[in-house]
């Protein structure tokens, strides 16, 4: 699907709103201003816009948004399963709608805004059940106490963790480099503010032994927004096109969203394997081609399961590549240079896929050199960015 | 004088029955673990399903489980406060003999003598609302 008649797919604008830890607008206007940022940077008008793509657990909508932004008439929408796991799939979505032809320029947008809304991080009502989400967290979970994503989360994580010996103080080095690029990072909420190892080390227990505060993204609002059209057309907009060289899912039998405990191995994440094989098949790249990765990082244990399931490091390796210096600009691969979810804001993966495209161009705050392919990844989705 | 000593009235929040499970939760509260299988190519599965995915047979039937098994994963919610608790849970997973695994409590344990392969064997307590859930004490292996 990366290519038909000659059709490519790429990326030609991003957009986002400040983000903050309280935000007085409305989830539709933060998603609104974000689109209209990402129409201006890509150059086109919203009349050109005939496809539109987000993901479940956004609060805004389809028509909310044709009403803001003035769009004319929508050929193609859709709506993707699974929460912050689907951010990356809508790139996956969006090329095979433009390379398809099924129309040509895609809106894809994700607004959050947690202090108005929906709380993430508090424990959820039994009345919040909803079927749909991709996850049985709260029909299995809630009766034994296990209420939040973090809690959901930790408990997959333990096994991988308990098994190769993982400790939290293995995750420190990730989220202190992570706060590193973020304290650099105008934009993240932690601008300005890094940390060390002793501050990891002395943040709360969110989930004993797994995760600390400084392991966990935070509430906030946001949004963040991406156009999505034909390299052809791409070439004459504003920006350079980014191209989105490789775009996959995976959902394996047996896997949930977040409450990831019924397939066989829990210390492997056998959407992240199964996304990594498609995009390394559509690409013919091979890890040691990407240089830099910006990884779906709610949780600081993900990261380290995705650094294995892409083949940046073997199995059970993941803690030792971390420590070694490798995520820094100066290592094998610096990830999540905008100071990922937990460092920058959680816009729920979206902003994850604005920091690739940052730098394909070459635009970022915290600019690998020599960046010729950028791995995105939502664990359950994935894309790789590149140069036209 | 009444000398009998009233258990504390449960607080921990009830499951939600939805269509396909709620068999599970009444033969919790019957003091049963059950797991759903399927009554013609004899599958096991949990979380229950309306469909074998093997055969792809909606003949099911509810089996009682040993209620043994072993701890396959640990942790203990600190922050928030999980609602319904007076003090923090340890939540499990437990990988019964039968093969399925399923999310519990563990009941019985210190927190710094968990491991995971621990074996451990099922008894009940109840919920809020007159349910009742599985949990797990560690045994002599």
């Amino acid at each position: 699907m990366a290519e038909r008649d000659g059709r490519h797919a790429a990326i030609a604008g991003i957009g986002q709103t400040a983000f903050s830890k309280k935000d007085e607008r409305s989830e539709l206007q933060l998603a609104a201003e974000a689109a209209a940022a990402a129409l201006l940077d890509a150059g086109v008008t919203a009349a050109e816009v005939d496809g539109m793509i987000t993901y479940t657990l956004d609060p805004t909508d389809e028509i909310g948004m044709i009403r803001c932004l003035g769009v004319e008439d929508l050929a193609f929408t859709t709506r993707l399963p699974g929460g912050g796991a689907a951010a990356a799939s809508t790139l996956h979505q969006a090329m095979a709608a433009v390379v398809s032809g099924v129309c040509d320029v895609v809106l894809v947008w994700r607004s959050i805004n947690q202090g108005a809304s929906y709380r993430y991080g508090r424990p959820q009502a039994a009345g919040t059940w909803l079927p749909g989400g991709g996850t049985g967290s709260l029909l299995w979970c809630m009766p034994f106490g296990a209420q939040a994503p973090a809690t959901w989360a930790a408990l997959a994580s333990q096994r991988y963790m308990e098994t190769y010996g993982v400790t939290n103080r293995d995750l420190a080095p990730l989220s202190v480099v992570q706060r590193k690029y973020a304290a650099a990072n105008p934009a993240a909420l932690f601008f300005g503010k890094p940390i060390t190892t002793a501050d990891h080390q002395q943040s709360k227990w969110i989930v004993e032994p797994v995760l600390r505060l400084l392991d966990c993204c935070q509430e906030n609002a946001g949004a963040v927004a991406l156009v999505i059209t034909t390299v052809e057309r791409a070439r004459a907009l504003r920006q350079p096109p980014v191209r989105i060289v490789a775009a996959a899912q995976s959902i394996p039998f047996n896997v949930e969203v977040i409450s990831n405990y019924y397939h066989d191995d829990l210390t492997v994440m056998p959407e992240a394997l199964g996304t990594a094989r498609r995009l390394y098949e559509q690409s013919g790249l091979r890890p040691r081609d990407i240089q830099t990765a910006q990884l779906y990082d709610a949780f600081t244990p993900q990261v380290l399961m995705q650094l294995e399931a892409f083949g940046f490091c073997g199995r059970g390796e993941a803690k030792d590549f971390v420590a070694g210096g490798n995520l820094e600009l100066t290592g094998l691969l610096p990830v999540n240079t905008h100071g990922g979810l937990i460092g920058e804001a959680y816009i729920h993966g979206m902003n994850t896929i604005a920091e690739g495209v940052r730098q394909v161009r070459g635009t970022a705050v915290n600019q690998v050199r020599g960046v010729e392919h950028v791995l995105v990844s939502s664990g359950m989705a994935g894309a790789i960015l590149g140069r036209v | 004088m009444n000398t009998t000593v009233q258990p504390p009235a449960a607080t921990r929040p009830d499951p939600i029955l939805t269509p396909d499970a709620a068999f599970f939760w009444e033969g919790a509260k019957r003091g049963e673990l059950l797991a759903q299988r399927c009554a013609d190519c004899g599958d096991l599965q949990h979380p229950p399903r309306p469909m074998c995915p093997k055969c792809h047979s909606v003949r099911r039937e509810q089996v009682r489980l040993s209620g043994r098994g072993e701890v396959y994963s640990w942790i203990i919610p600190r922050h928030p406060a999980p609602i319904g608790f007076a003090e923090p849970p340890v939540v499990a997973l437990i990988r019964l003999d039968e093969g399925i695994r399923l999310v519990s409590n563990l009941v019985g344990v210190v927190p710094g003598e968990i491991r995971n392969g621990v074996r451990v064997q099922v008894e009940f307590e109840p919920t809020v609302g007159g349910y009742a859930v599985p949990v797990f004490r560690p045994v002599a292996s």
